[in-house]
């Protein structure tokens, strides 16, 4: 990259610290509507991270699959799912929290150790900088061929897959009687089968 | 850290940054109540790792740039997880009518 170092530091103080406070607060803020965007801004940021580290290309991938794809089918579910909901106590949640929380202060303890003891072999060959885009083209199609279309087909799967689990549309009829023999429907009409409400089941005493 | 102004950011820098992201990622996963939320914690741990990879390969391969490449598939693999984790929510949301994460013990012993 061929900006002073002096900005590259102040870019990279800013985006590390708004990936930082943007995490914590994806994770501690009580709306997850806001939890949301501001995902979208972590992401962002992490994007900036990548141009520091001579990655155009990657970082526009990242801008073009996370926030404009995975962000948004993210608040795609929220919008989906949002039911105000208050949420039973659970005895000990704070004690869990905080042994959790240490859990992780070790791990980034041990993950910072890790990453400042190990010599590293510094300084390796000079990055490639802006000719990045055709190395990768030219990874992705020689000898990185084999990910590539199996991603392609992992894709597929995925795309077929949420299909099907997600879908309530009527695809099908019955063939004798001519109603919907739609899995979605079927589900529509009855009441869901995994809610514990065992006053409404119907149990082998109350038959006739 | 040393922390000169004249100097090029240190790879350990980038790294900490990783780590840092990486450990927020854990603990939302493990504490999250809202299922939605912990998928967004499994992409914030994606992240993460991505941020390590792109590091590593500006750093100490910056003639093949194989990390570059690496940070790619996940990112694919990342979205068709994102896809599938979130359509499994919705089946999940029509079947018990919520999405607390406490409630979804069918399986617990």
């Amino acid at each position: 990259m061929s900006i002073a170092s002096t900005t590259q530091q102040i870019c990279f103080l800013v985006l590390s610290a708004t990936t930082v406070l943007g995490a914590l607060g994806v994770v501690l803020l009580p709306n997850i509507v806001y939890s949301a965007f501001l995902l979208g801004g972590v992401f962002l940021s992490v994007a900036g991270l990548y141009l520091l580290l001579n990655a155009s290309f990657v970082a526009a991938a990242q801008i073009l699959v996370y926030v404009g794809a995975v962000n948004v089918l993210i608040l795609f579910a929220i919008m989906l799912v949002n039911k105000q909901e208050t949420l039973a106590a659970i005895p000990g949640l704070l004690v869990r929290r905080l042994l959790s929380g240490a859990v992780c202060a070790g791990l980034f303890a041990l993950l910072l150790r890790v990453a400042f003891t190990t010599p590293w072999a510094l300084p390796g060959p000079t990055p490639v900088g802006e000719e990045a885009t055709i190395r990768i083209g030219e990874h992705l199609f020689t000898d990185y061929l084999l990910p590539f279309e199996l991603a392609s087909v992992l894709l597929l799967m995925a795309m077929i897959g949420a299909i099907v689990l997600a879908r309530r549309d009527v695809f099908s009829t019955d063939v004798i009687t001519g109603e919907p023999a739609d899995q979605g429907l079927i589900e529509k009409d009855r009441t869901p089968l995994l809610i514990e409400t065992p006053a409404t089941e119907p149990t082998l005493l109350s038959k006739p | 850290m040393i922390f000169d102004v004249a100097s090029p950011i240190p790879l350990e820098a980038f790294l900490a940054v990783a780590a840092m992201l990486f450990c927020i990622g854990v603990w939302g996963l493990i504490n999250s109540r809202n299922a939605v939320r912990v998928l967004m914690s499994i992409e914030l741990m994606l992240n993460a790792v991505n941020i390590n990879l792109m590091a590593f390969s500006d750093y100490l391969d910056g003639q093949l740039i194989r990390g570059q490449v690496f940070a790619i598939f996940v990112i694919t693999v990342a979205a068709a997880e994102a896809a599938v984790g979130l359509a499994i929510l919705l089946s999940l949301y029509r079947n018990r009518e919520t999405v607390d994460m406490e409630r979804f013990n069918l399986l617990r012993w």
